[in-house]
């Protein structure tokens, strides 16, 4: 038997969830995991649908039974029923003894689960919610039942009042309330669902030299894929020809179109603008960023946060802890309480198994936890798991990594200054020209600059570097130096007028290069890393949030001054090694602070793993980084401010949903008790118990929904 | 006091001390996790009200993988977690779902729903 099993594993298709373990998934062939999670998801959500259709029915059952029960239990309290059935009367007894068959139909069929959920608990010698109501609702059968057939057995003749009504309404609103979890559940859950849904079922690829129309799961690697406008891009690749512009809201959170050119990384189920694009499939199946997406906020989902772990505790001892309390309660009531007693004592007995909901407890943390996660996944942070949204929420410091996090990590013309006689643009397009054949890295940005503004840049036909210095190139006949100054000087040209703008240019960090042709100097471009257009707005709202922001950088004491200036950072730590940034981090946290780090995940990750949180910034597809706790699909530094305030605010609603859970119960139980009884003569009947309970687990579902309608609003833009 | 109030005082009292014995003071044996001939340590686990076996005894350092299968539609059960390892499952009904994790240091860990209603142990002994 044992052996077949394991053959099921490994020669079949597991379903989703087994695609969770590495091993399953190396035996899957490439491109099912996808389609078989989005199968596993629909399956899911069907038997959910069925599950609450059926509760439903067992719903309605009990409500048609539990009406007129509840009005002929009480008979003399209606005229012209009372004339009907008087009190102690043959009719009387009849009647309730057809109650009584009707009840225990109900029991059957609407409350079956309670007690088959008790027995299978039983055998496992653990108590759950079924046990509660099994023991509840089944108490006030036998007692009900006995007091009809054998009457002679109660002192009293109040006592032989029925409870078949109690029976009837408890178990038709537990089921309700169950019906309307299950509904409820299913909400807390979409995120993820929604996520599935973007997966795209057919590609586009070239084979055999012709464009043919193959599901998505026959993508390989390497194959070049067709987007024609307006398409979804059904895998992860490197953009090979075309040019447009990709809405990747859905998987990054940023609602700008993102332009792409041959070189660009595109991702899977984001949706192509206007243009038409041929790319290179590298990531197909399991592998790409919706699947690992999907998969992280699937185990992050599932995960616990901390303080669940102290819940759990309690949970476990709640259960039996409360069919103690009614035993206890039974014992008081009898010896201490009114007459008749007996009746009293199974009254209240009843009402504290069932006002009692341990389910309110168990789900108070996962439903946020589900729901928080989910949230952040729609705006394109992934959060690890529930260690890393409680820790996000205790930050008080955020250090940031300032190439490739506040900036963009890629040198640029920043800057364009010509002098009298030429304009920005004949300056840019001599630079460029003169530079198209180095191999410096500012040269890289110089001719960038000039083929986004469009400009036409001449082949140099002479061409030397001057080590050290920049180039000197010959373009059309004429002579065109780039360079520092002294590039300029050295030829004998002055270069006196620029030099106010050139210092300038240096104290805002960036690199002034001059521009001479035919013995005269025309102008100056200015490199730099330029700060991301987002940067100083997020890090104020980081501020606004309470936490501090130090910036981390190699870069030197000026550089990191006037980048620290632009963007309105709180401390700067410059000429950091990039090996020592964890050690900075762990100073950070010496002083007793909760350190969050945002770096690039590769350089960075030693800085990550030390910090109290690590956000790994703009990892496009490469999403699933081992070093950070949270991952920013988008380069954005507003997905930090974001991640932190979702955080805040799941943590929050954990917070509301334990305190709800436990005031619930710890208010409830003893009311149920009759504590209130002796002060107010008020007793807590068992269908108002029931009620509350229905209401209670529906409640903290609810307030975990009500996470959805968190907007950044005032957080970020 | 009346005897009647004896009597119920006396089989009250016994019935909660009966409640927490059976409750609380379990110890079950467990099963033991066979070996596979893939270095596998693996076990079958029933889930309806409850895990079968709900404690399971596996050598540490060895791979682990439990095998569950659902079989019941009560949306409790429909997923498993294993915290302390970091995995999760969901468990259609009727289907069996492989969870596969490494077990490190002896000790105990515990496998439960997403509500930590349903509940297993997992003893990691020394190999």
């Amino acid at each position: 038997m044992r052996s077949t099993m394991t053959d099921h594993t490994t020669t079949c298709h597991p379903a989703a969830p087994a695609a969770d373990s590495p091993a399953a998934r190396a035996a899957d062939p490439p491109g099912t995991a996808a389609a078989s999670t989005a199968s596993a998801a629909e399956a899911r959500q069907a038997e959910r649908q069925a599950e609450y259709r059926a509760l439903m029915r067992k719903f309605w059952f009990g409500a048609a039974v539990g009406a007129p029960t509840m009005v002929l239990s009480y008979p003399w309290l209606i005229p012209g029923l009372r004339e009907l059935f008087p009190m102690g009367s043959q009719q009387l007894w009849y009647l309730w003894a057809f109650m009584g068959i009707g009840s225990f139909a109900v029991i059957a069929y609407s409350g079956n689960q309670f007690f088959t959920g008790a027995w299978e608990g039983l055998k496992h010698r653990s108590a759950n919610m079924h046990t509660l109501i099994a023991i509840g609702t089944g108490t006030a059968w036998i007692y009900s039942t006995v007091a009809l057939l054998f009457p002679q057995l109660f002192p009293s003749k109040a006592t032989t009042d029925v409870y078949y009504d109690v029976t009837v309404v408890v178990t038709a609103l537990v089921v309700l309330g169950m019906a309307m979890e299950v509904k409820a559940r299913g909400r807390t859950s979409e995120a993820i669902e929604k996520l599935i849904g973007l997966q795209p079922k057919t590609a586009r690829v070239v084979r055999g030299g012709a464009e043919r129309e193959v599901p998505v799961d026959e993508v390989v690697v390497g194959d070049v894929v067709v987007v024609r406008p307006g398409a979804k891009v059904p895998v992860d690749g490197i953009v090979l020809e075309g040019a447009s512009a990709i809405d990747e809201s859905m998987i990054t959170g940023e609602s700008m179109p993102v332009a792409k050119a041959p070189g660009d990384e595109v991702i899977g189920a984001t949706i192509n603008g206007t243009g038409a694009l041929r790319f290179r499939a590298t990531k197909v199946g399991a592998d790409t960023a919706l699947a690992t997406i999907v998969r992280m906020v699937g185990d992050a989902q599932a995960s616990k946060v901390p303080i669940q772990r102290i819940v759990d505790v309690v949970s476990g001892y709640f259960t039996p802890m409360v069919v103690i309390a009614s035993i206890l309660g039974f014992v008081v009531w009898y010896d201490f309480g009114p007459s008749p007693a007996f009746a009293y004592a199974v009254v209240v007995s009843v009402t504290t198994l069932i006002i009692a909901c341990p389910c309110a407890l168990g789900m108070a943390t996962p439903m946020s936890l589900t729901t928080g996660v989910g949230l952040a996944a729609s705006h394109g942070i992934l959060i690890r798991s529930g260690d890393a949204l409680q820790a996000a929420r205790r930050l008080d410091t955020v250090v940031l990594d300032k190439t490739g996090t506040i900036t963009v990590g890629k040198p640029a013309v920043t800057d364009i200054v010509s002098g009298t006689g030429t304009t920005d643009a004949d300056v840019l397009a001599l630079a460029a020209a003169a530079e198209r054949d180095s191999e410096h890295p500012l040269a890289a940005a110089i001719v960038a600059a000039a083929r986004e503004r469009g400009l036409e840049t001449a082949a140099p036909s002479a061409f030397e570097a001057v080590a050290g210095h920049g180039i000197r190139a010959t373009i059309d006949g004429r002579v065109v130096l780039v360079g520092k100054r002294a590039l300029l000087e050295a030829d004998g040209i002055a270069a006196d007028a620029l030099e106010a703008e050139a210092a300038r240019l240096a104290d805002e960090a960036k690199t002034p290069v001059y521009v001479a042709a035919d013995g005269r100097a025309l102008g100056l471009l200015a490199i730099a890393d330029p700060v991301k257009a987002d940067s100083r707005e997020a890090i104020a709202a980081l501020r606004r949030l309470g936490l501090r922001v130090v910036m981390l950088t190699g870069d030197n004491r000026r550089t990191a001054d006037a980048i620290a200036r632009a963007v309105g950072v709180d401390t700067v730590v410059a000429e950091v090694l990039p090996q020592d940034k964890a050690h900075e981090v762990r100073k950070l946290q010496l002083e007793g602070r909760a350190v969050a780090m945002v770096g690039d995940g590769i350089n960075d990750a030693p800085a990550l793993a030390q910090a109290n949180v690590g956000f790994a910034i703009g990892t496009g597809t490469d999403v699933a980084i081992e070093a950070s706790d949270v991952t920013l699909i988008s380069g954005s530094l507003g997905g930090v401010v974001a991640a932190i305030a979702i955080s805040r605010a799941t943590m929050r609603n954990v917070t509301q949903n334990l305190f709800g859970a436990f005031v619930y119960n710890g208010l409830g139980l003893p009311i149920a008790l009759g504590v209130l009884y002796p002060f107010t003569g008020l007793l807590l009947s068992p269908i108002l118990a029931a009620l509350a309970m229905s209401f209670s687990s529906v409640t903290v579902i609810s307030n975990a929904n009500r996470l959805k309608r968190f907007r950044l609003q005032g957080v970020s833009a | 006091m009346s005897p009647d109030r004896i009597l119920v005082t006396v089989v009250g009292l016994a019935a909660v001390a009966a409640v927490a014995w059976f409750f609380w003071f379990k110890r079950a044996e467990g099963v033991a996790a066979a070996t596979m001939s893939d270095g596998y340590q693996e076990v079958m686990v029933l889930v309806k009200g409850g895990y079968t076996p709900d404690t399971i005894r596996v050598s540490a350092g060895k791979p682990v993988r439990l095998l569950f299968r659902r079989e019941e539609t009560a949306a409790c059960s429909e997923q498993v977690v294993l915290a302390d390892f970091g995995k999760s499952a969901v468990l259609p009904e009727g289907q069996v779902v492989p969870v596969e994790f490494l077990p490190g240091e002896p000790g105990e860990h515990e496998f439960t729903c997403q509500m930590g209603m349903l509940r297993g142990r997992l003893l990691v002994e020394a190999a």
